[in-house]
């Protein structure tokens, strides 16, 4: 298993801008995704059908490659959180645009991030790629063990380190300014979840309007009668379209300035752990420095005492 | 507004006769159309009604003021006016004249005369209630409204006048108008209800977006509620009506501060009415009534369904704004931080056109509230009005066989009398009896002809509100989609401005 990824480098055998998530599939609990990729050399597609468990394996063996110089420099391509059927709220409201539509925009966030990595310079080269786009059997789904990549949130540490003074100028403001950034891409993304979710709300409510005024419609001879009916009819119609139109501005709205909106802040909190990162190596390397100054001069003092 | 022609106009079968009230009268200029009745000339008009029933107005003279309307019961502090008569002008009649009883009572054909006389006449009246003005301090503060008429029909001094009146000054003038008609069968429009919160807020002196909103909602209730008043033909005439709407000073209407009592008094009535009717129970001989109950029953259910409905589609809309809002202001704070200049431009315009789509989703939600929401709030009360009209032809029904029961008792007491055989006693016993008996058949006789009368007004009214309720809705209808293909158009203006913006980011 492990013999598969020792080789780092390899080429893609197919078209990294054009991989698909064409279809998602609930058995059960869990979510299948159907994905959809060229072949560059000949005609045709590889069909393959993953889970999540699959894609946090391919995530885990590019994060482990040891061997490729400055890997840690790499700002990752964002895997979205797990999906589940019948998710509880907590996760929901943590999955926010991806959430919607029944995983319509999940599966494209999906096809966004294995199209990342497939046309990255130093990630598509892993042969994890390959082997999750194109074999038929599902890659190994035991959990390869995890690493220094972890995620920011389990350090406590971490909080020290973060705010932790650069040495250059440069990725100080680059920090500040992805502090800023992550912030405020996160504040635009959880406004518009709520725009649009009180647009589905007010579909739902032209709905009930629209069905209330069909039942107004009575039959009957007398003209009064006949003429509210016929206001009724009509205005509901006009209601039953304007919930068409909402409906259909909320799922515009999502998948395009949703899903732009929802990328932008995984991508800014992507940034932030590659720079966390380093910020942990110039802690360690200032540390392993101090240390360093504070064992010469003892070390000196031994060495001149055997000396004597 | 939108006019309303009077529907009168297609009824009117007697234009002849239109003319020679035309002529005799003095106020009106000559080129207006034949007009509503000119009650200053009494000359041909009062042939007319002599010569149909002459008896009607004689039997008046013995006819009890009925006391048994609960809202006669409760509001008895400034005595209305008396209600018109042909004979009496409008314009002289400001003091009450409670005591002659002919004058409580209405000649009833008389206004089968009056309605269809002004056949002819087009509906050209409009009201506006504006100005909202707050007087006085704390919590003897009031707001006072400018309502400002604008007419050229002649039962009016001017043309153009306005006065100034508070939410108190229209609750008498409700009460005054309920306890005249709707006993006889007129569906009199409810006043707008009371609000302690709200006017409290407005009293203490808060001037925030909420206490706006709510003079806004009653201003807006009073409008409606004066000219739904005044565009019923028999309404309008009313001296009560007319000294609401003319003089500048207005006496103040005493009963409606006492809120809570009145309210207690009408739950008490409402609990009483309620028992009423059950043990009420009427031979239908008609079964246009039944089928009419049973209409605005149903009515009155599927009203505040879409009330309800309304409401949440409003309180949404009101959300939308909130967050778009919202948005706006984050993705402005986006564009601010980036660095990119297009794309921090195109941000910042697209921060600006949310907010101007938030302007645009409160009006909407304006428009979905002042029309719809209000409109139907205002049915659902309108049919509350509609069954008590019902109510009150069941109570005549009931007044009238209460009647026929104990002449029928007197009756057989009379014959009872006939197998007595105490001849002194006997004359006098029979002459009560006699006496007795003859005032319950003029009694019964009244009773009947209420109950017809009554009838005959509910069906009038009924086809009256039905053809109204048509054509309010119609109106309101076309001013919603008005106001929504107007926000629509403004939306996609919006958004096309933006789209160069948006394609210039790379």
């Amino acid at each position: 298993m492990m013999e598969e990824v020792k080789e780092v480098t390899s080429t893609l055998s197919v078209d990294g801008h054009n991989i698909k998530v064409t279809e998602v599939l609930k058995d059960g609990e869990t979510l299948t995704f159907l994905i959809v990729s060229l072949k560059l050399s000949s005609t045709g597609e590889y069909h393959v059908d993953r889970t999540y468990d699959d894609f946090e394996w391919l995530q885990q063996h590019l994060f482990s490659q040891e061997d490729v110089p400055g890997i840690q420099g790499v700002i990752f391509p964002p895997l979205p959180a797990k999906a589940q059927v019948n998710a509880s709220a907590k996760v929901m409201k943590q999955l926010g645009f991806l959430g919607l539509e029944d995983w319509q925009p999940y599966s494209k966030a999906l096809e966004t991030f294995l199209r990342q990595i497939a046309t990255h310079s130093i990630l598509g080269k892993n042969k994890a790629v390959e082997i999750f786009l194109t074999s038929s059997d599902p890659p190994g789904r035991q959990r390869v063990r995890k690493n220094i990549f972890n995620r920011l949130s389990q350090a406590v540490e971490g909080m020290r380190k973060e705010g932790h003074k650069d040495v250059d100028e440069f990725f100080q403001t680059e920090r500040d300014h992805n502090l800023v950034l992550a912030g405020g891409a996160k504040t635009a993304a959880e406004r518009f979840l709520d725009v649009v979710q009180t647009e589905q709300k007010i579909a739902v409510a032209c709905g009930h309007f629209s069905t209330a005024l069909h039942l107004c419609v009575e039959p009957g001879e007398d003209l009064n009668k006949q003429a509210f009916s016929k206001l009724c009819v009509k205005l509901s119609e006009v209601f039953a379209s304007m919930k068409k139109n909402i409906t259909s501005v909320a799922e515009n709205n999502v998948s395009t300035l949703g899903l732009g909106l929802d990328l932008e802040s995984r991508y800014q909190e992507a940034e932030k752990e590659m720079l966390f990162r380093r910020t942990c190596k110039l802690v360690e390397l200032e540390t392993a420095r101090r240390n360093a100054e504070k064992a010469k001069p003892v070390k000196k003092a031994a060495v001149s005492v055997t000396f004597y | 507004m939108i006019e309303v022609m009077s529907m009168y106009r297609i009824r009117n079968p007697e234009p002849t006769k239109q003319r020679s009230v035309c002529t005799s009268s003095a106020s009106e200029p000559a080129s207006l159309p034949a007009e509503d009745i000119s009650t200053n000339s009494n000359g041909p008009k009062q042939d007319s009604l002599f010569d149909d029933d002459p008896e009607d107005l004689f039997a008046e003279a013995t006819e009890e003021v009925s006391l048994d309307s609960p809202e006669r019961d409760v509001l008895l502090s400034d005595g209305p006016s008396p209600a018109i008569t042909p004979i009496t002008p409008p314009t002289s009649v400001i003091t009450p004249r409670i005591g002659l009883p002919h004058d409580d009572m209405f000649t009833h054909s008389s206004f089968d005369e009056i309605e269809e006389e002004e056949g002819g006449d087009s509906f050209d009246m409009h009201i506006s209630v504006s100005d909202p003005e707050k007087v006085g301090d704390g919590m003897n503060a009031y707001m006072a409204y400018k309502v400002t008429t604008k007419t050229s029909m002649s039962v009016f001094k001017n043309h153009d006048f306005s006065v100034k009146r508070r939410f108190s000054d229209f609750l008498g003038l409700h009460s005054k108008l309920a306890s005249k008609y709707l006993h006889i069968g007129y569906i009199v429009p409810p006043a707008p209800e009371k609000s302690i919160v709200g006017m409290t807020k407005v009293k203490v002196g808060k001037e925030d977006q909420s206490s706006n909103e709510f003079v806004e909602k009653r201003r807006s209730a009073l409008e409606r509620y004066l000219m739904r008043t005044v565009k019923h033909p028999i309404l309008l005439k009313d001296p009560d009506v007319l000294q609401f709407l003319e003089s500048s000073e207005l006496p103040r209407a005493v009963s409606t501060q006492a809120l809570s009592s009145a309210g207690l008094l009408r739950m008490v009535n409402k609990a009483a009415d309620a028992v009423n009717k059950m043990t009420i129970k009427m031979n239908e001989s008609d079964a246009w009534f039944e089928e009419k109950q049973q209409h605005f029953e149903n009515l009155d259910i599927q009203l505040r369904k879409l009330h309800a409905s309304v409401e949440s589609l409003v309180c949404h809309r009101k959300e939308l704004s909130v967050n778009t809002a919202q948005f706006a202001k984050s993705a402005a704070m986006l564009g601010n931080s980036e660095d990119h200049t297009a794309l921090s431009r195109a941000l910042s315009q697209l921060a600006e056109v949310e907010e101007k789509i938030d302007q645009l989703h409160q009006d909407q939600a304006n428009a979905d509230f002042y029309l719809f929401s209000e409109l139907l709030g205002d049915y659902v009360r309108l049919i509350i009005a509609v069954k008590g009209v019902f109510d009150h032809r069941m109570k005549t029904w009931q007044k009238w066989q209460d009647s026929q029961m104990l002449l029928q008792k007197k009756r057989e007491a009379e014959a009872k009398l006939q197998f007595n055989n105490k001849p002194d006693k006997l004359q006098q016993a029979k002459d009560e009896i006699k006496e007795e008996i003859e005032e319950l058949e003029g009694k019964v006789q009244q009773g009947e002809r209420d109950f017809e009368q009554i009838s005959k007004t509910i069906r009038k009214e009924v086809s009256r509100f039905e053809k109204e309720r048509v054509k309010d809705f119609k109106a309101i209808i076309i001013k919603y989609l008005e106001s929504l293909v107007q926000t629509q158009q403004q939306l996609i203006k919006y958004w096309e401005a933006f789209l160069p913006e948006a394609k210039a980011i790379s």
